[in-house]
């Protein structure tokens, strides 16, 4: 045990490095983003389902809607009586006109990455 | 207690099946979640009540009544509303409509005296939506897929960019997007109605299925001021039937068997 202090300094150096991204990050915590909506989507007060069907599965309803849409030809999506066309573009985003404080706000904070943007467009956002 | 090999076993299998059993008393208590997420049952897909069905959609292009003008007319109009890039680089070139001279259009059904007429006149291509496809045998991820209404369709969600399918196409109707579409200003006057595609994928006519889905005809059959008629093969009343009944009417490369949905009246 003639290196005692080298390994001790060693531990020392390998825990400072190990944590470092806890306590660089530590208090840099930001709240999730409240997604904000856009005068329309107020105004609408109901999406195609309900904000917490919405909130969660939107993605999965956007993947129906798609395969239903391309390959089973079917374009018109109806829940309670409303009949809505079945179109991120034209449908989605007509209410949601706000890409950037609706759906990004989100995507930037769960680190995602859809890639529906790279084909499908949306509304320009007047800077 | 004695600490043998007898006792530690017996001691472990007890062990083993509480701790299995928790989870299955947490799976009994629990909600099942299963149940509560998905499509609710009242949610249905349908088509469109003025969508155009047919049991196969077909086109027929009667060149008498064509001219340069039309072919362009049809060309712009089309390529505009599916936001299909122009790039300078022909070798980018990206197609769905376009035309070209007889000789081209149907090699093989060269005559030493062809009519005058039809030496120069330029004829309308597009993809045939053959009955039987070999784009969509080519195809290793069905990204291209016959419809029920005989359509060849594009599933650009799918298209891994592979251009199996355009080796495996005798008409040249496939175009592969080299480039992304969205750069260099290549798509002008972009129609928002209608994605555009991403670089790596392949693209090309897909009969109007948009527009057929909200009771449109094609818009080439639209702007073609009568050239191009389309309607159902299958029906004998459809005015494309009517037309084929009257009238000598002519496929590119049907020797390959693969059966086009695009008829020529020469």
């Amino acid at each position: 045990m003639n290196d005692k202090p080298k390994i001790i300094i060693g531990l020392i150096i390998f825990f400072a490095v190990f944590t470092f991204p806890f306590w660089y990050n530590h208090g840099a915590v930001s709240s999730a983003p409240e997604p904000k909506l856009s005068d329309k989507a107020k105004q609408a007060k109901q999406c195609v389902r309900d904000t917490e069907f919405m909130r969660t599965e939107h993605m999965q309803l956007l993947d129906e809607w798609r395969d239903t849409v391309v390959r089973d030809t079917e374009r018109v999506y109806e829940i309670n009586g409303k009949e809505y066309n079945a179109s991120l573009s034209n449908t989605c985003m007509e209410c949601h006109t706000n890409k950037a404080d609706f759906c990004d706000k989100c995507h930037d904070y769960a680190s995602v990455e859809p890639y529906c943007w790279d084909c499908h467009t949306y509304p320009k956002e007047k800077k | 207690m004695e600490n043998n090999r007898r006792n530690f076993l017996k001691f472990a299998g007890v062990s083993v099946l509480g701790l299995g059993s928790l989870s299955l008393i947490d799976g009994l208590t629990s909600d099942d979640v299963v149940a509560s997420s998905g499509q609710s049952p009242e949610a249905t897909f349908k088509k469109s009540k003025n969508a155009l069905t047919a049991k196969r959609w077909g086109m027929v292009i009667d060149t008498r009544k064509l001219n340069s003008q039309i072919c362009r007319k049809i060309e712009k109009a089309c390529h505009q509303v599916h936001n299909v890039p122009h790039h300078e680089d022909k070798r980018h070139e990206i197609k769905w409509i376009w035309d070209t001279h007889y000789k081209h259009v149907f090699p093989g059904k060269q005559d030493e005296f062809l009519a005058e007429r039809l030496k120069e006149l330029p004829i309308p291509v597009l993809c045939n939506h053959c009955a039987n496809p070999p784009c969509v045998q080519a195809c290793p991820t069905q990204a291209t897929f016959q419809r029920e209404d005989g359509i060849v369709m594009m599933d650009f969600h799918r298209c891994i960019g592979c251009r199996f399918c355009m080796a495996a196409c005798p008409y040249g109707s496939r175009s592969f997007n080299f480039r992304d579409p969205r750069l260099d200003d290549a798509i002008k006057n972009e129609n928002t109605e209608f994605p555009t595609r991403m670089k790596g994928v392949v693209e090309k006519c897909n009969f109007c299925a948009e527009r057929l889905a909200v009771g449109k005809q094609p818009l080439c059959v639209e702007v073609s001021e009568g050239a191009l008629v389309f309607g159902d093969l299958e029906d004998p009343q459809s005015e494309v039937r009517q037309l084929l009944k009257e009238n000598y009417a002519i496929r590119r490369k049907q020797n390959l068997g693969t059966n086009p949905s695009v008829y020529y009246l020469v």
